[in-house]
């Protein structure tokens, strides 16, 4: 006889998918179900506030503005962008122990690394090391590409050009005689850009490489003569270098300079007086901008930052009271159907 | 003689060309019209021709010479080839403004200045749209490839010239010139002229219903004149050429002629042409050669592309879409103007690139690169992604199980792609009656003979309960797949399948398969010869009665018993007979696929012998077949029978017998007069004064009878040999009992399935005779002398026979009742019979009047007898007619009104037009609903109201109101003093006017008022002054119906509704009537399987029943709204979302246009990352279950009140992505302000936690999750950090400008990174949150109320959805309405009409 299977060709197949029968959650938001979700995660949320406000309190930071531009700041003298090779000394105290390890930054204001011309002024084949390019710098350096004379800056482009120039040195002020706290400056850039990213060229010395180029007009040193201390921290990988050439997210920021883990000093700074010897070479003045050095330790959670835990504690609460109205209307709204 | 035939010959063609017209359709005289012009001149050809010879024919060079330009008929329906794809198909995609925005984006980036990111990157976007939609085209163009390599491989047999034989060769080998011959239910693969048919006249039948939807069979000639017919046409003679004009696209009209080698030039015209993709039906086999193939052929060349409707939310999304774009122009504004201001303040700090650049350019550059930036704002992914989404939506359509039809195993044909969710949104659905609300499938219900009804209450009990064993045909029929599904979608002009079932093959099948068959071979029969129409169950009485008629025993009895009179016997018999010949219907039998001719069966032969004996025996030739009947005692009912219509004849040689004669009735009495004026008297006198009572009358007919039939017995012996030959024919006519009607009409088939249920059969039908089969009597022919076809202003038909058994012509009248009541005269003369023939037609009246309000189509059916001198006269004023060229159709006309007048009512029959299943639910569902139900039909009013009744379209209080005006004035006078009418009412129930647009469900038991209008009012009422008050009215009214209208007002109509009201419109219809109504409203529904395919070819979707539509609209339209509204306001979210964080990362960098994310991660974010889910949320959303949706039809409301796709909504929408991306941007920044991080360091986490609102945001939208759901969610975040992570690990220089190296890395495994995001995700969705978890328990939606209840135990669902009920809509189900009081009103016209 007739076969009941295959006289239905056009006949759809009947599954959960094709006729839309899958089971699903249905994710109804309602008073009575947001109470819990919200007791709990304000809850969580004001743990983690507590916690983060907590870790933040007891971040040790200092600040020092070294600009110069008022008149009774010791950089005063040098803020006046004629005078060359400028020293200031700035002094300041602490009165307990600022714990270890102690990381040291430089700070600037109002400085656009983010700008977008000024970020997209590099040439990251050159600074992987690709000769070619040491020869030849990438379009889009200009107008740091080639020097007046024709010749190939390396490395090229605004960013490198306006590299950080200043220098620090901080001496503890111990009965009257200077000592040096002890900067530690390996690792301080990104480990990925001094293995991966960047990358000298494979020539010994190195100096060899850059035969025909010129270094970035606002340099005062080649890339190649950049520490003189180790010879392995020159050229490209050169820590600062690389700290620099991260551009920063936004205009007020500041950058690791060096860390201070070494000696009498891993522990930290102890109280005492403090002078910070600033080698004042990179102007700022020209567009508002500020300098600092920032002296801070770090935690768990990176720098000082109260934003965070005070946000945790205030969306926390705001949870747990949003909770209790909830429940007011639950109790009030519960079902209005069902009478 | 010979004029005499071609009157004839002529009037078959008429037939033919008329034929496409069913009983309802407005007539039209253009086809006729043309077909005179090409016979009055052949040979006027417009524009160039063309020269056909023979290919394989003697005239091989002239046949090289001028076929060279002819197209083979390989057909090629695809856009692209393989070579010109990437090409074509690009230069196509580009026609779309999106693509060019995305070029233009392109372009942009690389100029220098404004360059943005790398050159590749802004390329990706439009690269992936370009190759999706590729993909799509591709894939589209491929399927249609793969359809027309079927069609062009089909096999037919064509003439090959060296091995002199027909030879199978595939379609697209066929060549203009070729011989092809074709066999029974085969294809035809090319236009081509009839040559040769193996009908001895010439003709051939061809269904058109893939060309044009019509079902009915069209005659073609043979080319007139040519030599070869009746024997077997020999191509290799075929010396004539072939001219005929150029290829075009008129499929009613073709010209040319065709020059024999003796210079005879003989007219070509479209009787002659066979059209490609028609079907060869009724005929053996016909050889053609062919003129016009492949893409010039007439089929081809109306072979229109696919719809491209734009729905009405596309039309907002632009809107909104400009907005964006607003939007976008007024961000790069700030951007520009912030930066130019920002250059300003500049004093030569170390970090500025270029100095020389002066503030305002540099804003001019930024403003261009900004736009590049955020091109992201401007969804136009979303356009990609909502076709897809479509796609989807449409996949799940199609895969509905419930819209499935078991029966034709069809399920929906979704031809409009892009419409899904304007079917969510209907306000008015304007639905055509027959065969949309009904099945179309007209069942004989019950008849009045002779002022007597017959209930055929058994009939009616099957009616109703035929359901399941319908379904069991359905499980049984083998064979139906083919029936629909081929014709789907591109199938329109070459229906493929191969369907040449040979006929031996067809006979060979068992009974069993029988049934299914017709629905297969020939579907367009199947609605006419279902096993429903087949099958009527006889009402017993009747049954009784015509045994009577049959049976040896002479009904002596006094009638009280029911016994019927002789005269009521003759009635019955006229009747039947009646039913069985007056009609169009052509007979054919599987058994006998050609067309039955009567002449060639030896049984007929034998019985014109037999009359020809009788006429010997007689002294007269009328009174012979009375004396000559065989005896009682023998088994022939055939005598009664015959003396019984002799008898009038008898009568009046037989002065004793004229009283009873007389007082029987109109019928005789008439022949008497005619017969026999010069006894009129007589007859008259003694009839009236002898009659007191039907009764004692009817005893002496009885007696006179009894004295008849022993005249008769004297006679006896003469007959014994005739019986012996009926007896034969009888059992011979046993033998074939599988006759096939195709009638133009479903009417006319089911009233001869009704005859025939009756034993009453019509076996066969020639040109010059039908063979009709009576009970008791056998087959007979009955010569056809005329048949006066129906059109709708006489709105009946008639045929002139010469009787069968009386020799007398005779004409049988059908009809609508109206007409015929007045047509049908009381005979002047006997008074006795006056008021005995009022009685009859009051009682019919009674009758006709029951029929209607039972919602049963009426016919009257009357006759007449013609003297032959009368029909002398008649008939030469009608061959004048048929013969003049000038004013012919009035002519014809005024000689049809000649002809049918003083009729005498036989009885009137009701056919009941079946409701689909489920109608009233669906309907009541829809009203629920809020969708406006309008009835436009070209019925009549009471039918279209009675229907409409049925289908619940009424409620029992409601009040029509009634519009049959006369003039224009009284037509406006009525609309206004109805509307106020309405509007008084209306106050008084407050009804909601002004939310009038889906608020009635909801006003409960509040009566609606109900327009019934009909056609000619409507025609004022469409007039500019007037439709303003129309539509004013309307719109107050519940429902409207429009009755008798033409297929030009429905599409008037809808377009006033939609153009005027500007609401989402939905038309259904199911016939080539209803294809303007279906291509002007928004949503064009066609309902397949019935009456052709030309309503689903025009439409956008294609249901097999009615009732799919209450699913289509209410779960699928609510559904496919309300995903694609949320998936739209989702998209512009997304965008406003992610691109702001671009934005206020402006503020940080001088508005350089600098972005915080590795380009690549930018642009893939919205193109990968986030594009997924959204498509899932927009095909596999639901916020409601489908039952819940079924149960509570008032939800669908949300769509058509637009709840969810609004401007507030889409503001509100655009705040939130404000608020999001806010909160989004700044934890992040705050977290991370003053600190030593990096550019790309500060755009992880923002990218993070924007990836993880955007998703979670979805989550909190989205009303289902699946398992789909989740595993999309989870990959694509899977994806992101995949992504990122591999990113920052490998791409070391492959991102110029950025340093992504270890960035996500050194991020991820810090903790803050994760405090920051879970910060942000927190607190930039606890608004939403917020605001859904309040709204949602304080004021909930009906949706999502009815979105809990799915949540709950069946038992408290079903508790719920009770109170439910009782709550939204206070209306009570209705009792079936013919026992409905309100409804009586509405009956009489009178109640609130104005008659002018």
């Amino acid at each position: 006889m007739v076969k009941e299977e295959p006289e239905f060709v056009n006949r759809p197949d009947n599954t959960a998918f094709t006729q839309q029968r899958l089971p699903a959650w249905q994710p109804m938001l309602s008073a009575g179900i947001v109470i819990p979700g919200f007791v709990l995660i304000g809850l969580a949320f004001i743990g983690i506030g507590i916690a983060l406000f907590v870790t933040s309190q007891n971040i040790q930071v200092l600040e020092k503005d070294y600009t110069g531009v008022e008149l009774n700041s010791p950089c005063y003298k040098c803020s006046d962008s004629n005078v060359k090779n400028c020293e200031c000394k700035l002094d300041f105290s602490l009165d307990k122990l600022f714990e270890g390890p102690v990381f040291f930054y430089y700070g600037l204001s109002n400085y656009f690394q983010n700008y977008r011309r000024y970020g997209v002024s590099r040439d990251d084949d050159q600074l992987s090391g690709d000769l070619a390019n040491f020869k030849e710098p990438s379009e889009d350096c200009t107008p740091y590409q080639y020097d007046s004379n024709n010749s190939p800056i390396v490395p090229c482009g605004s960013v490198a050009n306006s590299k950080f120039n200043d220098t620090f040195e901080l001496y503890q002020i111990v009965n009257g005689a200077k000592k040096l706290v002890p900067f530690d400056g390996k690792g301080i850039a990104w480990w990925t850009d001094y293995n991966v990213k960047f990358r000298n060229p494979d020539v010994v010395p190195l100096r060899n490489a850059f035969n025909g180029t010129v270094k970035p007009i606002f340099w005062s040193r080649p890339a190649y003569e950049l520490d003189p201390s180790d010879p392995a921290n020159n050229g490209f990988v050169n820590q600062d270098f690389l700290v620099w050439m991260r551009r920063a997210a936004l205009p007020d920021f500041r950058k690791l300079y060096r860390r201070i883990t070494e000696g009498d000093y891993a522990t930290g700074l102890p109280a005492g007086n403090y002078s910070l010897e600033i080698a004042y070479n990179y102007p700022v003045l020209s567009f508002d901008g500020r300098k600092k050095v920032v002296f801070s330790n770090v935690s768990w959670m990176g720098g000082k930052n109260q934003f965070l835990g005070i946000a945790y504690l205030v969306i926390g609460s705001m949870c747990v009271v949003m909770s209790m109205v909830m429940l007011i209307v639950y109790a009030k709204f519960k079902f209005p159907e069902d009478e | 003689m010979e004029r005499l035939h071609w009157v004839r010959h002529r009037c078959r063609q008429l037939l033919a060309a008329d034929s496409g017209r069913g009983w309802y359709s407005a007539p039209d005289g253009l086809p006729t019209k043309s077909s005179l012009e090409t016979h009055s001149s052949p040979f006027r050809f417009s524009g160039k021709r063309r020269t056909v010879f023979a290919r394989h024919g003697p005239r091989q060079q002239e046949y090289e010479a001028t076929s060279k330009g002819y197209q083979g008929n390989a057909i090629r329906t695809t856009k692209y080839s393989l070579l010109s794809f990437i090409p074509m198909n690009l230069f196509q995609q580009f026609h779309r403004a999106a693509n060019l925005y995305f070029l233009f984006l392109v372009l942009l980036n690389w100029v220098p200045v404004v360059e943005a990111f790398q050159k590749e990157i802004t390329m990706i976007p439009l690269l992936v749209v370009l190759t999706v939609i590729a993909f799509k085209d591709g894939l589209e163009d491929y399927r249609r490839y793969r359809f027309d390599k079927r069609v062009n491989n089909n096999i037919v047999r064509v003439y090959s010239g060296k091995q002199k034989a027909y030879i199978d060769q595939r379609w697209q080998d066929v060549r203009v010139g070729d011989f092809v011959r074709l066999s029974c239910n085969e294809i035809i693969p090319a236009d081509m002229l009839l040559l040769y048919s193996s009908d001895p006249h010439g003709v051939c039948y061809i269904e058109t219903a893939n060309l044009d939807g019509e079902t009915n069979l069209k005659q073609r000639q043979v080319v007139a004149d040519l030599p070869l017919q009746g024997v077997e046409f020999t191509p290799e003679s075929f010396h004539s050429c072939i001219e005929c004009e150029n290829p075009n696209n008129d499929l009613s009209r073709f010209r040319g002629y065709m020059e024999h080698s003796s210079k005879v030039r003989v007219g070509l015209h479209n009787n002659n042409l066979l059209l490609r993709s028609c079907t060869i039906r009724n005929t053996e086999t016909v050889v053609g050669i062919v003129v016009y193939a492949g893409h010039e052929t007439k089929a081809m060349k109306n072979n229109s592309g696919p719809r491209y409707k734009r729905s009405q939310m596309e039309r907002r999304l632009n809107v909104d879409v400009l907005w964006c774009v607003l939007l976008l122009i007024i961000m790069c504004l700030v951007g520009a103007i912030g930066h130019g201001l920002w250059m300003a303040q500049l004093k030569d700090p170390v970090f500025l690139v270029d100095a020389e650049t002066s503030p305002a350019l540099a804003g001019f550059y930024v403003f261009w690169t900004m736009i590049i930036v955020m091109q992201v704002l401007i969804p136009i992914s979303l356009y990609v992604s909502i076709e897809i989404v479509k796609l989807g939506q449409i996949y799940f359509i199609q895969n509905d199980l419930a819209l499935y039809n078991e029966q034709l195993d069809s399920s929906i044909q979704c031809r409009a792609l892009n419409i899904t969710e304007d079917l969510g949104q209907i306000q008015y659905l304007f639905s055509d009656k027959t065969g949309t609300l009904t099945e179309n499938k007209m069942v004989f219900c019950r008849c009045s003979i002779y002022g007597m009804e017959y209930p055929h209450e058994e009939n009616a009990r099957r009616l109703q309960v035929y359901e399941p064993e319908e379904n069991e045909v359905a499980g049984r029929s083998l064979t139906l797949k083919s029936g629909c599904s081929a014709k789907s979608l591109s199938c329109r002009s070459l229906s493929c399948n191969h369907s040449s079932v040979s006929l031996h093959t067809l006979t060979a099948e068992s009974e069993e398969e029988e049934d299914g068959l017709p629905g297969h071979t020939q579907p367009r029969t199947s609605a006419f010869c279902s096993r429903m129409a087949k099958e009527v169950v006889p009402d017993p009485e009747l049954v009784r009665k015509l045994n009577c008629l049959a049976s040896p025993v002479l009904p002596l009895s006094d009638g009280s018993s029911g016994t019927p009179s002789s005269l009521e016997l003759t009635y019955i018999a006229d009747f039947f007979l009646a039913l069985a010949i007056c009609n169009s219907v052509v007979v054919s039998s599987p058994s006998q696929p050609r067309h039955v001719v009567p002449e060639a069966r030896t049984p007929l032969k034998s019985l014109e012998d037999i009359k020809l004996m009788f006429q010997r025996f007689s002294f007269s030739p009328f009174s012979a077949l009375s004396t000559l009947s065989p005896p009682q005692t023998k088994d022939s009912p055939r005598s009664f029978t015959s003396r019984l219509f002799a008898r009038g004849k008898a009568g009046s040689f037989t002065p004793a017998a004229i009283p009873t004669t007389t007082k029987d009735g109109a019928d005789p009495g008439q022949e008497a007069d005619l017969e026999a004026s010069n006894l009129r008297h007589k007859l008259d006198s003694p009839g009236s004064a002898r009659v007191e009572g039907g009764d004692r009358g009817n005893r002496k007919v009885e007696d006179r009878e009894t004295e008849d039939e022993d005249k008769m017995a004297s006679l006896g012996g003469a007959t014994e040999g005739l019986e012996d030959l009926t007896r034969e024919l009888d059992a011979d006519s046993n033998a074939d009992d599988e006759l096939v009607y195709e009638a133009e009409s479903p009417d006319e088939a089911a009233l001869v399935h009704a005859a025939r249920a009756y034993r009453c059969t019509l076996r066969g039908r020639s040109a010059e005779s039908l063979l009709v089969e009576l009970p008791g009597i056998g087959c007979l022919s009955v010569r056809l002398l005329h048949i006066l076809p129906f059109d709708s202003t006489r709105k009946r038909m008639s045929v002139v026979v010469r009787h069968p058994l009386t020799g007398q012509v005779v004409v049988y009248t059908k009809g609508a009742d109206s007409v015929i009541m007045d047509l049908a005269e009381a005979p002047q003369g006997a008074e006795q019979a006056e008021e005995r023939y009022s009685h009859i037609r009051g009682q019919t009246q009674k009758h006709l009047d029951s029929y209607a309000r039972d919602g049963l189509r009426t016919l009257c059916i009357a006759k007449k007898i013609l003297e032959e001198e009368e029909y002398e006269v008649w008939l030469k004023r009608q061959l004048f007619a048929e013969t003049s060229i000038e004013n012919r159709e009035e002519l014809l006309m005024e000689s049809a009104h000649r002809l049918e007048t003083n009729l005498t009512l036989l009885g009137a029959t009701g056919i009941v037009d079946r409701l689909q299943e489920e109608v009233p639910e669906t309907i009541e569902a829809l009203q629920r609903a809020g969708i406006k139900v309008w009835v436009l039909t070209g019925d009549k009013q009471e039918t279209a109201i009675n229907i409409a009744c049925a289908c619940k379209l009424f409620r029992p209080n409601d009040q029509f109101l009634t519009a049959n005006c006369g003039s224009k004035d009284a037509c406006e006078a009525l609309l206004q003093e109805l509307r106020l009418e309405v509007e008084r009412s209306g106050e008084s129930l407050t009804e909601p006017s002004a939310g009038g647009r889906g608020g009635e469900t909801s006003s409960g038991t509040a009566a609606g008022f109900i327009l019934v209008i009909d056609g000619r009012t409507l025609d004022w009422a469409l007039q500019e002054e007037l439709k303003g008050d129309f539509l004013e009215l309307s719109r107050h009214c519940k429902a409207v119906i429009c009755c008798r209208s033409t297929p030009l007002q429905k599409s008037q109509v809808v377009r006033l509704v939609r153009d005027q009201l500007s609401v989402m419109t939905l038309a259904i219809g199911d016939g080539a009537n209803d294809v303007s109504m279906i291509q002007v409203a928004d949503v064009g529904i066609g309902i397949s399987g019935q009456e052709g395919m030309q309503a689903v070819m025009s439409s956008d979707f294609a249901i097999s029943r009615f009732k799919h539509l209450r699913k289509l609209l209410l779960v699928h339209g609510h559904w496919c709204y309300s995903r694609l509204a949320n998936m739209i306001l989702y998209f512009f979210y997304k965008n406003v979302m992610y691109v702001n964080l671009l934005f206020w990362y402006q503020f940080f960098c001088g508005f350089s246009g600098s972005v915080m994310t590795n380009s690549w991660v930018l642009i893939l974010f919205n193109l990968i990352f986030t594009s997924v889910p959204p498509l899932i949320y927009g095909v596999l959303d639901r916020d409601v279950a489908a039952d819940t949706l079924m149960e509570l039809p008032e939800l669908y409301q949300a769509g058509h009140t637009a709840k969810v796709y609004v401007p507030s909504m889409f503001w509100l929408t655009i705040l939130d992505g404000f608020y999001q991306s806010l909160v989004c941007f700044f934890v992040p920044y705050f977290a991370y302000a003053g600190s030593d991080v990096g550019e790309l360091s500060l755009g992880s986490p923002i990218n993070t936690s924007a990836l993880l609102i955007i998703l979670l945001h979805q989550v909190i939208e989205s009303r289902t999750l699946t398992w789909l759901h989740v595993l999309v969610l989870l990959g694509s975040s899977a994806l992101y950090f995949a992504f990122v992570l591999l990113f920052s690990v490998s791409c070391v220089t492959c991102s110029p400008p950025t340093n992504p190296v270890g960035v996500e890395t050194l991020q991820m495994s810090q903790p803050l990174f994760y405090m920051v995001c879970a910060l942000a995700t927190v607190m930039a969705l606890l608004p939403r949150v917020l605001y859904r978890a309040l709204h949602n328990t304080m004021h909930p939606s009906d949706v999502l109320k009815a979105a809990q209840m799915d949540k709950l135990d069946p038992e408290r669902y079903r508790r719920r959805m009770q109170h439910w009920n009782q709550t939204h809509c206070r209306t009570k189900r209705l009792p079936v309405c013919v026992d409905n009081p309100g409804l009586e009103p509405g009956l009489e016209p009178g109640t609130g009409s104005v008659v002018s």
